[in-house]
C-alpha cells in the first residue's frame, strides 16, 4: 500500500497526525523504499489502516447489545466476579467524559465489567461509547466490539461521541499503562497524557474517574518492551509505543499480547464523584493543575481499593 | 424464568396491601433492589411507571416499569418497559385469622440472548430466589411490627380516654 494510501486511510478515522508520521520526506522516500523490511511494515501498517472502521457512531447497536449482556454479565460475575461502585455518581443524562486507569493486557477485563455495569445501569438506550486503539478495532473477529458502541481512539471521534450527548469512556493511559507490570497494579499511570482534559474543557462536559484494580492480575505483566517496539519502528507504523512481554495462558510467553485466556482475577471498579472543570478551577483552568488534581484523586481511590485485597487474584 | 414464593402474614390484607403499593417504602423491604423511583406524576396505580434496579452477580439490572395490574387489595402487578425483561406480581389473599397470605411472583429473562441467556437466567435463580424469601420476611416483619404499634397507640388512647 503507498503511503498516500495509508494517509487517507488515516485521516478517514480521525488520524491527522498519524497520517504525517507515516508520510515520509521526499527526500528520504527513495533511498528508504528500498528497503524491503521497510516496505514489509509498511505494507502492514496499510493492511491494519484498511481494517480500521470508519468511525461511525451509528454503528453502535443497543438490541445487540441488550442481547449480548447476559453472556457478558456471566463472564462478569462468574469468572472476575465483578464489583462496580458509585454508579450513580454519573450524572443521569447528558455528555459525560469518564475516564479510567487501564489495566490487564489487550483483554481489557475492566472494560468489560465496567461497560456491563454501566448499560444495564442506564440502560442500552443511553448512548454510551468506548475508545479503543486502532490496533484492537482490525484485529478479525472483534468487529462486534463497534456495535458495543466501541470507535478508533482520535480527538475527532470523542468529539463527535460527546456532541452527540453520549457518555464516553476514554483510558489515557491507552497502551501504555494497560501493559504495565503487574507489581505496579496499584499505579494510576497516564503517562502524561492530557488531552482527554482539553477535550473535556472544549466540549464544556463533567469528567468522571473511573478506577479500577485487579487487571494486572489477570495475566503476570513483566514489561512493556518499549525498548523492543522502538526497534521494530512500531511506533511509527502501527502506533504502537509497546510490545509487551508477559507470562500468560496459554502461551505461557506471551509477546505481543495478541490475546489470551485472563486469570480470574477479582475486578473492583470505583466511580468517582463527577468533576465540573470550570465550576472547581474557574472559567480558564489550566490543565496541568486539572491533570495533577486527577492523579491524586484516582491514586487515592486506587489505594483503597489496593488496601481491600489481601490475596492476588483471589481478591 | 420464573420464581415464586409466598408466607402468611399476621395483619389484615389492607395493611399489606398500603405497603406493597406504597413506592416510597420498597427500598425497606424488597432485598436486592436498590433503586425505586417515582417517574412521572403517578405515584401509585394502574399506569404508575418506576425505574427501578436490582442487583444480581456483578451488575444492577432493572430499567422502566409500569404497573398494569391495580385491583386493590388483592392482585398488583408491573411489567418490563426498558431494560430487563421482567413481570411482578404482588397476590394478596385473605387467610383465615384475619391474617393473609402474600405471594410475590419474579419472571424475568433478556428476549434473544439465546443459549447464554438461557444460562444466566439459571444461574441467577437462586440467587433472585434468595433475595423473594428475604422480601416477603421483611415485609412480614415490617407489616407485624407496624400492626404492633397501631395496636399499642389504640391502646393508649383507648387508656386515655378511659
Amino acid at each position: 500500500m503507498a503511503p498516500a494510501d495509508t494517509t487517507r486511510s488515516a485521516r478517514r478515522n480521525g488520524h491527522e497526525p498519524a497520517a504525517k508520521v507515516d508520510a515520509p520526506e521526499p527526500s528520504q522516500s527513495r533511498s528508504r523504499s528500498t528497503s524491503l523490511l521497510d516496505r514489509a511494515w509498511r505494507e502492514l501498517s496499510g493492511l491494519v489502516q484498511r481494517r480500521i472502521p470508519r468511525a461511525d457512531l451509528d454503528e453502535r447497536d443497543p438490541d445487540y447489545i441488550r442481547e449480548q449482556l447476559p453472556l457478558f454479565w456471566l463472564f462478569s460475575s462468574i469468572w472476575f466476579r465483578g464489583e462496580v461502585r458509585g454508579l450513580g455518581n454519573i450524572p443521569d443524562e447528558g455528555p459525560v467524559l469518564l475516564v479510567g486507569n487501564h489495566s490487564g493486557g489487550n483483554m481489557i477485563p475492566d472494560t468489560m465489567v465496567f461497560t456491563v455495569a454501566f448499560s444495564t445501569y442506564f440502560g442500552v438506550e443511553r448512548a454510551f461509547y468506548q475508545l479503543a486503539h486502532n490496533l484492537v478495532l482490525s484485529l478479525p473477529g472483534l468487529s462486534w466490539l463497534r456495535k458495543f458502541g466501541t470507535v478508533a481512539a482520535s480527538p475527532e471521534n470523542a468529539r463527535q461521541a460527546l456532541t452527540s450527548g453520549a457518555a464516553l469512556l476514554v483510558y489515557p493511559g491507552g497502551d501504555y499503562e494497560v501493559h504495565r507490570p503487574s507489581w505496579q497494579s496499584d499505579r494510576v499511570d497516564f503517562g502524561g497524557r492530557k488531552g482527554f482534559i482539553r477535550l473535556a474543557l472544549e466540549q464544556d462536559v463533567p469528567i468522571v474517574p473511573v478506577v479500577a484494580i485487579g487487571g494486572q492480575e489477570t495475566a503476570l505483566f513483566l514489561t512493556r518492551g518499549e525498548r523492543l517496539a522502538r526497534l521494530l519502528a512500531l511506533d511509527r507504523l502501527l502506533r504502537l509505543k509497546v510490545l509487551p512481554v508477559s507470562l500468560s495462558l496459554p502461551w505461557i510467553v506471551n509477546v505481543g499480547d495478541f490475546g489470551h485466556i485472563p486469570l480470574p482475577a477479582k475486578i473492583t471498579i470505583e466511580t468517582l464523584p463527577a468533576i465540573d472543570l470550570r465550576a472547581e478551577f474557574g472559567p480558564e483552568p489550566d490543565v496541568d493543575d486539572v491533570y495533577d488534581h486527577l492523579m491524586r484523586l484516582m491514586q487515592d481511590a486506587l489505594d483503597a481499593l489496593a488496601a481491600e485485597r489481601r490475596f492476588p487474584v483471589l481478591g | 424464568m420464573r420464581v415464586n414464593s409466598s408466607i402468611v402474614v399476621n395483619a389484615p390484607v389492607d395493611s399489606v396491601w398500603s405497603i406493597v403499593t406504597d413506592p416510597e417504602r420498597v427500598l425497606s423491604y424488597m432485598s436486592g433492589v436498590t433503586r425505586w423511583e417515582v417517574v412521572g406524576d403517578l405515584p401509585r396505580g394502574l399506569g404508575a411507571r418506576y425505574r427501578m434496579l436490582f442487583r444480581i452477580g456483578a451488575a444492577e439490572v432493572g430499567g422502566l416499569i409500569e404497573v398494569v395490574e391495580f385491583t386493590e387489595p388483592t392482585e398488583f402487578a408491573w411489567t418490563s418497559v426498558t431494560g430487563l425483561d421482567q413481570r411482578g406480581r404482588w397476590r394478596l389473599r385473605e387467610a383465615p385469622g384475619g391474617r393473609t397470605r402474600v405471594e410475590l411472583r419474579l419472571a424475568y429473562g433478556v428476549a434473544g440472548a439465546g443459549l447464554s441467556g438461557w444460562i444466566a437466567e439459571r444461574i441467577a435463580a437462586p440467587s433472585v430466589s434468595r433475595h423473594v424469601r428475604q422480601t416477603l420476611r421483611q415485609l412480614g416483619r415490617l407489616v407485624e411490627h407496624e400492626q404492633l404499634r397501631e395496636r399499642a397507640a389504640r391502646r393508649r388512647t383507648g387508656a386515655s380516654h378511659s
